[in-house]
């Protein structure tokens, strides 16, 4: 076989250095500090460097991974950072946000010896190091096709999309409501997980491939689908799913109630944490409860310690094997302090007199048999009912797409989550002309899943205007 | 960056701002509204637009002094220049020809009246346009209110123009008009429009509301806009700003708007001066 080790295999996988829990409890700054070079070298060579690489087709944009981290193994990290950047245009970001471990280490070699090679931390490595050498270099630009596409949404989706278009000759416009590029990368995953730095730096340099940004432009209000249509030649939407859900249980509009939304909002792009030093205030509360147990969840119950919460409570209906955040974000979270009540639901929130929540009634739960999906359902246990102490609630159940856009564009077919239908191979909806993915197509996701639908709308906007 | 066109201070503490936004402005219609910020570290404010010129490209709006937001707006001389305005967001106000209408408005809602009570006078309604103030000196854009309306009526706290009283003196209004009249619409602070709406609901006229929850991004992604109406929860940012009047949970709402009552105040009690003391310093070292 040519996969076949030749030479001892180094099963220690490096470790990466983090700031001590009780340290960055303190502070927003980034949790997992990043590989030192000697360490990223060391790390590296373990690749075995395979023929047939069996983490390639599990990273969703096929990253020529072995490549990358050859580059690493001989000291080129340029020239690493040039096949990373081949593929990926923000490996600063998924090196750090990516579920690495269901993903491209899961197919690793080394995976069955309980020992992958820590992809994501190497590209993170690459991608901090380029970022320390000065101004990212402009690849030789294509002549101009006089082709103009609209990009609403500037998430990973629309990034992506856009960073490839505009490499191929485009006029690509990007459209975005808020104040600031970079979707849930700036409004909702905190600073600690990912610097807003980053998410600038790449948008930064999308704007000097020529890439052109409007934000505060919300697309069905300010300007239609339809309109937009007009004047551009194809249109990609990746609006996100941005909308949040509630639970529909007494007291929710309690105040102290809030979405995952609206706490990571205020936040991460309001910068909440600088008030008053930023205007858009935010509360310190010392009892939180987060509802949920995803990723969202846990960087809720992360940010709340952070704003100096005495304490913060997850508050999940199933049990911690079913828990869908990643396994090192829901570690962090347990050595920073945070209390995990598995199996509980919340029944309804009790306000005070001058309607703050101060108590939610809970319910117990225990797993019965499984359901259709294989998982054990929970099932309440008779009255386990119980009133614990709290003044805030983050409720972090979900989101669904928004549904400005779907509303003001006759014709575009959505599913039955208000999700935008597109075609799986091309990212086409029922619209001509018009292309979607991303969260908007999928519901709630992942950053590369986002920005590999971004890869395959682009490919497929690209034949439509060089075929036409 | 939008620029401003023209910023003054119409009566006392409530203030114009014409600002150029050439996208936003063929868009609009009566009863939305823009967020914007009145600089890159600022927050975002919802404000109903008042009026708006289609072959200049702007648009007005007219807030109350109440905040540090407001308080930057306030400051703003024409030339200067705002980092945000996004728009035009909310639902429409329905206009048809409901035939006989009531539109009140108070504070700021005496200008966000005005584009509603011209689109209803456009299909042939008969407009009645009541404003309602403290005392005779807080009216504004009467002008402009009296040709788009068939009649303009005042209701003054302390009696110095039309109507002594509140806005509990529209029913003796509704009265005097004549004929019967089809529908309410109010704007302006929260109290009035809550005062109108209890009082429209023993005389059965559908009475519409625009409501001014807290509010982040307007586009239906963070909930803090939230309004209850009888047991469904609405996002007054995109299912709204207007309301049946009769069906709101003032209560809550009321509660609601206080979240950051505490916090608001804080900004106001710093001046900042370690901040810029820190800039100038900063700008020192760099000159050295
Ligand atoms: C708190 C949190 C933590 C997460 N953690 C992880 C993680 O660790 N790893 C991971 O892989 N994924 C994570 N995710 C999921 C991931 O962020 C999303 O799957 C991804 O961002 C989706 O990308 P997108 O481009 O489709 O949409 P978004 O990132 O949602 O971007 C959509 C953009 O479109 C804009 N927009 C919406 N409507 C309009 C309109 N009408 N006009 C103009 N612009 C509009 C929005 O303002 C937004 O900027 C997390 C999500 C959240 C909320
Ligand atoms: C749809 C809508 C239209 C509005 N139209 C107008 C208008 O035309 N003219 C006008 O004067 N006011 C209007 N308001 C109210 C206006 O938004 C607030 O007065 C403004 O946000 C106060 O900001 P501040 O920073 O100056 O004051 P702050 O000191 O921050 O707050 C003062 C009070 O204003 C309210 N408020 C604070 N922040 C917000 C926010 N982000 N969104 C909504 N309310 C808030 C709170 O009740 C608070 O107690 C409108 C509100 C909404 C929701
Ligand atoms: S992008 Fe994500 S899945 Fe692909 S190699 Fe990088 S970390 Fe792995
Ligand atoms: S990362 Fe793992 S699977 Fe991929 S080439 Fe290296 S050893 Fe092989
Ligand atoms: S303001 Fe955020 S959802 Fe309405």
């Amino acid at each position: 076989m040519s996969d076949q080790p030749k030479k001892k295999l180094d099963l220690s996988r490096r470790d990466m250095p983090k700031q001590a829990p009780e340290v960055r409890r303190q502070n927003f700054d980034e949790v997992p500090l990043g590989y030192p070079e000697a360490t990223a070298i060391a790390e590296a060579v373990r690749c075995l460097q395979c023929k047939k690489p069996l983490c390639v087709p599990l990273c969703p944009v096929e990253i020529d991974i072995p490549g990358f981290i050859k580059g690493i193994a001989e000291n080129d990290f340029a020239g690493g950072v040039r096949v990373l950047k081949d593929k990926n245009l923000l490996p600063a970001v998924c090196g750090r946000v990516c579920p690495q471990e269901e993903q491209c280490e899961k197919g690793c070699i080394l995976h069955k010896k309980g020992a992958p090679v820590a992809i994501g931390r190497l590209e993170r490595f690459l991608a901090d190091w380029e970022a320390t050498q000065g101004e990212p270099e402009i690849p030789a630009m294509p002549a101009k096709t006089g082709k103009k596409v609209a990009v609403v949404g500037g998430g990973p989706a629309g990034l992506t999309v856009a960073g490839d278009l505009i490499k191929l000759g485009h006029d690509v416009t990007i459209f975005e409501a808020l104040h600031e590029m970079g979707g849930v990368l700036i409004y909702g995953i905190p600073e600690f997980r990912l610097p807003k730095a980053i998410v600038k730096r790449e948008v930064d340099y999308l704007q000097k491939l020529g890439v052109e940004i409007k934000t505060d432009f919300v697309v069905g209000k300010t300007r239609t689908v339809e309109s937009l249509l007009k004047e551009y030649d194809a249109i990609f939407v990746g609006s996100g799913a941005g909308l949040p859900w509630f639970m529909q249980i007494p007291g929710e509009n309690l105040n102290g109630v809030y979405s995952a939304n609206e706490y990571l909002t205020r936040m991460n792009l309001m910068k909440g944490y600088l008030f008053p030093q930023f205007d858009t205030p935010i509360k310190n509360h010392q009892r939180v409860a987060v509802i949920g147990g995803g990723n969202v969840a846990m960087d809720c119950a992360r940010t709340a310690l952070r704003l100096g919460a005495e304490e913060v409570q997850i508050i999940y209906r199933r049990s911690r094997q079913e828990m869908p955040a990643r396994e090192e974000e829901i570690e962090n979270a347990e050595e920073e302090g945070v209390i995990f009540n598995y199996l509980t639901l919340p029944l309804r929130y009790i306000g005070d007199e001058n309607g703050w929540v101060k108590q939610i009634e809970c319910l117990k739960m225990e797993l019965g048999e499984p359901d259709a999906s294989g998982r054990r359902r929970p099932v309440p246990i008779e009255n386990s009912n119980y009133i614990i102490p709290m003044d805030a609630v983050v409720c972090a159940i979900g989101n669904s797409p928004n549904p400005l856009i779907p509303e003001t564009t006759p014709g575009l077919e959505v599913g039955k989550w208000g999700n935008i239908k597109a075609d799986e191979q091309t990212g086409k909806t029922s619209l001509d002309r018009v292309w979607a993915g991303g969260d908007v197509v999928s519901g709630a996701a992942t950053v590369i899943l986002a920005m590999g639908a971004g890869r395959i709308a682009a490919r497929s906007i690209h034949e439509y205007l060089t075929s036409s | 960056m939008f620029n401003v066109i023209e910023s003054n201070m119409i009566v006392p503490n409530l203030h114009l701002l014409t600002l150029e936004a050439p996208e936003i402005v063929p868009e609009i219609q009566p009863g939305q509204f823009v967020i914007l910020r009145a600089e890159q570290d600022g927050e975002r404010i919802p404000l109903s637009i008042s009026d708006w010129d289609l072959e200049a490209g702007t648009l007005s709006v007219i807030f109350m002094n109440v905040g540090v937001t407001t308080g930057k707006l306030a400051a703003l001389k024409p030339g200067m220049q705002i980092p945000t305005v996004v728009g035009p967001l909310g639902i429409k106000t329905e206009i048809e020809n409901f035939g006989t209408v009531l539109c009140v408005g108070g504070c700021y809602g005496i200008g966000s009246i005005f584009p509603i009570a011209r689109a209803l006078k456009e299909l042939g309604n008969r407009v009645i346009s009541v404003i309602e103030a403290r005392s005779n000196y807080l009216f504004y854009w009467e002008d402009k209110l009296k040709q788009v309306s068939d009649q303009l009526l005042y209701i003054t706290r302390d009696g110095t123009k039309g109507y002594k009283g509140h806005v509990r003196r529209l029913p003796q209004i509704i009265q005097s008009v004549g004929s019967k009249v089809d529908r309410v619409i109010v704007n302006g602070c929260s109290l009035l429009v809550k005062l109108s709406s209890d009082v429209t609901r023993p005389l059965e006229i559908k009475t519409i509301v625009s409501l001014a929850p807290i509010m982040i991004d307007g586009t239906g992604m963070c909930g803090v806009c939230r309004v209850s109406l009888g047991e469904t929860t609405r996002f007054a940012c995109v299912h709204g700003p207007d309301f049946d009047g009769h069906e709101v949970n003032w209560e809550e709402l009321a509660q609601r708007r206080k979240m950051y009552f505490n916090e608001e105040s804080v900004p106001l009690q710093t001046s900042r001066c370690e901040e810029h003391a820190e800039k100038i310093l900063a700008e020192h070292l760099n000159l050295e």
